[in-house]
Formats: structure tokens, sequence, C-alpha cells
């Protein structure tokens, strides 16, 4: 009991390994394992042959059996090691097998029929990390399609977010305005107005608008985020009033000010916002559901999900298609991950 | 943009900056609120506004048909009471999970130890993978064939068809959600820890404070405010839970993991007739829910900031 609670203790300083911190290392690499271990045994399958995805128990890494071309058969042949009766260890091909019965074949002398029970024979492995899924996977599922508009959504999206943000955080940080108080509590009081609580009416604006089954459609309904608006005008409240009197005077536009000085000044905050809707984007699932019907429109999400509805058994496929989602945001992550934990961690949002 | 604001003035170019963003609020997210009331009172299964009859408070009606609130069996539209006790569940088991879980692994990454920044990103890593890769990762792993089962088999059991059985289905669709989401909760936690001034702790280790001591009346007291908001966040999120389930189970086994979101969904979107009246009556209730969350948090807030002040 007290190990348990001096492990939820904080402890400053200390200079000797206690046990309170084994159980704190053996905590997190247990944790590595659970969060890294299911991401890993993906990719990891993802290189497997369709035979090797449903053997039973699996191997961790992607074993293929090796195969020999033998006269007189169409097809190469799967070559397996075999304990003969004076106990000799030879490897055979085998031709065919017939319940319990294998008929095997020496490659070099293919008329020559040895009959074995199956226990007797292993198969003859090696790791090979091919490609095959992937190749075959981009050929039987429009990935690149898809992918152009997943990043085509994603892009537009993200700076159309930035562009409206940061002019209405402009107005409501910099500006002495009537409503100016009426249009942020409306802003911020969106920030409980899900989407998932107003579909219906939001496709039928969409409809109206002629944005059905249009990637448009997906991009600018969520595009005035509330919360950039909040994280923005947070930030711009502190770049001094000073500045843009000073440039006023000597005769900047307002628009001026806002492109040469707000912007620049308030990069961090827009590198920020930047990330999060790139990952709000490429991550959406509900909405682009509903806009997109036409096969041809899927972004990445929408696509994969159908994919994998329509090839519920061909999980070689699946596997090899999911790494290929997964990966442009992970390779984000390995650049970004500073921006993006501190990031979340200051403004609380996701 | 020069003429514009000689027209203007220069004070009022404010309303030019703030009417993008105002337009694209007004009409996809004030005008629908509002549009949501009249699909809420409205019945057939047109889209138009125009086209549909008047029919008062027939869709609540409908989905309060009901003689026994608690066996759905008895309800007219027992799907949604069904999706209503399935979502009750979940966020109950979820949400706890997800703040115990959270919170020990702040704890454990607050910690003087090696690696620190590896182990944060570690954990932080599944927040960004798309809800539809989470559930393709984890439905491969719960496989019949999968990993799971061959570790459950080499420790002497038998296979467990996860997907196939509604409580191990309903279980797992809540761990895998903690498992994707855990790390966005950690992190504001772990900040919130890091606020602590270190000083509190000199002083408590001065005066010989035991760590259970330390624990109860510095950290956890301090840390309120911040579980507070992680609590409200984590609940308002689990009230929402839609994406992951659609590639997961889609719902099933049957109807075990069919949720809120999911109802309407179906109801509005993907049955043979799309009853937009009766999703768009699901969606006000689920709105009333997310409100009287959204209140709770604004007094906890509030109240904590007049404590702290």
């Amino acid at each position: 009991m007290s190990t348990i609670l001096s492990f939820l203790t904080r402890t400053q300083g200390r200079s000797r390994l206690t046990f309170t911190d084994l159980l704190t290392y053996l905590y997190l690499t247990i944790g590595t394992v659970v969060m890294f271990g299911p991401v890993l045994w993906l990719v990891l399958s993802s290189f497997k042959t369709p035979q090797a995805l449903v053997q039973f128990p699996p191997t961790i890494l992607p074993y293929r059996q090796e195969t020999a071309v033998v006269d007189g058969y169409d097809e190469p042949l799967p070559l397996f090691n075999v304990t003969l009766e004076d106990g000799t260890v030879r490897q055979l091909a085998q031709a065919r097998r017939i319940g319990i019965e294998a008929q095997m074949i020496d490659p070099a002398n293919p008329d020559d029929i040895i009959r074995v029970n199956i226990e007797d024979r292993t198969p003859v492995e090696q790791v090979v990390f091919s490609l095959d899924n992937y190749a075959e996977g981009v050929n039987r599922f429009p990935f690149w399609r898809y992918l152009w508009n997943s990043v085509i959504v994603t892009a537009l999206a993200t700076a159309l977010t930035l562009v409206v943000n940061s002019m209405a955080a402009f107005a409501l940080s910099k500006y002495q305005f009537r409503g100016r108080n009426a249009i942020f509590l409306l802003t911020i009081s969106t920030l409980m107005v899900p989407l998932s609580v107003i579909l219906i009416p939001v496709f039928l604006v969409i409809t109206e608008v002629g944005w059905n089954n249009n990637l448009l459609g997906v991009i600018v309904p969520g595009a005035a985020t509330p919360t950039g608006v909040f994280l923005l005008r947070q930030y711009m409240l502190t770049i001094p009033d000073e500045l843009l009197d000073s440039a006023r005077i000597d005769g900047a536009s307002e628009w001026r000010i806002y492109l040469q000085i707000i912007l620049p000044l308030a990069r961090p905050a827009l590198a920020v916002l930047a990330i999060f809707s790139i990952m709000w984007r490429w991550n959406d699932f509900l909405w682009p559901l509903i806009v997109l019907s036409r096969n041809e429109l899927f972004t990445l999400q929408v696509g994969l999900n159908s994919f994998q509805g329509e090839l519920q058994t061909q999980w070689n496929l699946i596997l090899a298609m999911t790494v290929l989602t997964l990966l442009p945001i992970t390779a984000v992550f390995a650049f970004l991950q500073k921006y993006i934990t501190t990031g979340i961690a200051t403004t609380g949002m996701k | 943009m020069a003429p514009l604001q000689n027209l203007l003035g220069s004070q009022r170019m404010a309303y030019v900056f703030v009417l993008p963003n105002l337009i694209i609020f007004g009409v996809f997210i004030i005008l629908p609120m509002f549009l949501n009331f009249s699909y809420a009172l409205t019945g057939s299964t047109q889209l138009f506004p125009a086209d549909r009859p008047f029919v008062g408070f027939d869709n609540f009606a409908r989905i309060f048909e009901c003689s026994d609130f608690l066996n759905p069996n008895t309800c007219r539209e027992d799907v949604y009471w069904r999706a209503v006790s399935n979502s009750t569940g979940f966020v109950i088991v979820q949400v706890a999970l997800m703040v115990s879980i959270s919170l020990l692994t702040a704890l454990a990454l607050n910690r003087k130890i090696i690696l620190r920044s590896f182990f944060r990103s570690v954990f932080f890593y599944p927040v960004l993978l798309s809800p539809v890769v989470v559930a393709l990762i984890w439905k491969w792993l719960l496989q019949q064939d999968g990993l799971i089962n061959a570790l459950i088999v080499s420790s002497g059991g038998t296979r467990v068809p996860f997907l196939l059985n509604a409580d191990w289905a309903r279980l797992w669709v809540i761990l895998i959600s903690v498992w994707a989401q855990m790390g966005f909760f950690t992190l504001i936690l772990l900040a919130g820890l890091q606020s602590i001034p270190a000083e509190l702790y000199e002083a408590a280790s001065m005066d010989g404070a035991n760590q259970f001591d330390t624990f109860r009346s510095i950290t956890l007291p301090l840390l309120m405010p911040t579980m507070t908001v992680v609590l409200v966040l984590a609940l308002i999120r689990a009230v929402q839970v839609f994406d992951q389930v659609i590639p997961f189970t889609n719902g099933g086994p049957g109807t075990a993991t069919t949720y809120m979101v999911q109802y309407i969904y179906n109801t509005g979107f993907s049955n043979q007739t799309r009853e937009y009246g009766l999703a768009a009556a699901a969606s006000v209730l689920m709105a009333a829910v997310l409100l009287a969350l959204t209140v709770i948090q604004l007094r906890v807030t509030r109240s904590n900031q007049s404590d702290s002040a």
C-alpha cells in the first residue's frame, strides 16, 4: 500500500533510484509497449503474405515460404525440409497434399515422388519485407486519388481557417466597435455546438448551396473555428497598440497593418493553429462521410472505411493501406512534436 | 482595400475584418442551430423545410413513447433508447478510466526520470492517428486469429470472438478510445502539475511531510482546476463518440455499440427512409445534455477562479 501511495506522490531531486522510481519505469515501459506495440504490429503485418496473415499463432516477423520452379508444374512449388525415415533431412518441393500425406519431389529429379506424413515436413522460410501488399493495394484502392482529395481538403481548409480566423481575431482584439462583445460571445458560445448536433441542417445548407458531393462542402463549414479565433485573439492582445498607432501615423492603411504588422507578429499562434487545423482536417471522418457519397471524391479516411467494408477478408491490402494513411501524420509528428505537445498543453484544445 | 477604408473610416474597418468569419459562422453554425428546431418539429422524409409539414412535438412524442424507459424493448424507438443506454454506460466507464489513467501517467511523467520527452511522445502519439486508423489497428489485433487471441492461447486460454460478443465489443470500444485519446488529457494534466510551484514541495519536505501527505494536501488540491477541465472535456467528447465505432464494429453486434451520434447518423443519413425529423429531435436532446455539461463546466471553473482570487 505504501508503495502505491509513494508512487502517486511527486518527488523532487532524488539521488538514489528508489522503489517508486522502479515502479515508474515499469509503468512507463508497459505503457510504451501498449501504446506503440499495436502500431508496430500493424506495420509488421502489412509486409506479410496473405498465407502468413491467416497463420495461427502468428509470427512476429513477416516470413515467406520459399518456392522452387519444377519442370512439369505451372506454378512454383513451396519448399519444405523433410525428415525422411532414415533420419536424413532433405529440401523437397510439395507437389500436392492429400489429407495427412504430402507428395514431395526433389526439384532436381521431378519424376520421383516421395510420400511423407505432413508432420515430418517444415516449411523453408525466410524473412522478407515485401511491398507486394502495397503495390496491389494501390492498384485496387484509388489511394492516390484519395490522398489528393485529403491534401486538397486539408490545405485549403487550413488556409481558409488561418485567414478568416486571424482577420476576426484582429478586429476583436484591436478595435473598439459596437457589437464587439456580442460577436465575441457568439463566437465562443458556438464552442458548445459541435457539428454532430446540427448534422441535418448543415447538410441542408450544403445541399442548397450546391456543395453536396463537392470538396467545398467539406472545407468551408468548419473553417470559422471558435478555438482559432479565441487562440489568436488572446495572442494578439499582447501586441502593443503603440505599434499600430505609429504605423497609422506613418500613413499605413488598416489592411496593411493587418498584413505587415499583425500577421508577422502573431506567427507563433498561427503556427499552433495551423498544426491543429491540419490534424483536424486530415483525420476528419463524420462530416466528409455525410457530404461525400461519390467514390472519386472520398478523402483517405472515408475511402479507407469503405475499402475495409468491401474487402473484409483481404486484410493484407487493408493493412498496407492503413499504414499508408498513418504515414503522413506520423511524419508531421516526428518533425513538429515539440510544437504540438506544447501547443496542446498551453491552449488545452485538440 | 484603401478605397474601402476611405469610405468607412479606419475604426469601422473592423467590421470588414470580422465579416468573413461571421458569414461562415452564421451560415454553417448559427442558422443550422435554428433550423434544427424546425426539423425536429416537422415530419416526412423531405429535406427542404418548405416541403415538410408541421407536426408539433410528434417526433419527441415518438421518442418518448415507452412503457418502461429502463427496458428499450417496450419503446417505440427502441434503438434510440438502446443508444442512450449504451452511451450512458460508455460515458461513465470511459471517462472514469480516461481520467484515472491519464492522471497516473501524468504523475509518472512528472517525476524526475530519464527519457522523459520520449515517454511523453509515446503516450501522445496515438492522439494523432485518425479514428479509422485506430479502429483498423485494433480490429486487426482482435481478429479471431489475431495477436491478442494468440497471447491468450499461448497462456492456456481459448480464443475469444471479441467483436462478435456484445460485452466484449462494448469493452473494447471503451479501451480503444482511451488508448487513442489519453495522451491528450495526460498532456493537459502534466501542464497542470508543472504549474504547481516547486517551493511548496520543498517546504512540505522540510516540515517532514511524507509522500502521501504531500500528494493529498498539495498536489491534489492545486491540480483540481485542471482535473475539472479534463473531466468535463472528457465527458463532452465521450457523449459524442462516433468516429472510431463505425469502422470498428459499425454499431454491432446487433446494436450493442450503437451510440447517440450513430443513432442520429443512421436515422438521418444511412437508413432506407431518411427520417430527418426524428434525427433532429434526437440531436436537440443530445444538445441539451451537452449544454448541461458545459454549464456545469462554466460554474465550476468560475467558482475555482473565485476561490483562487
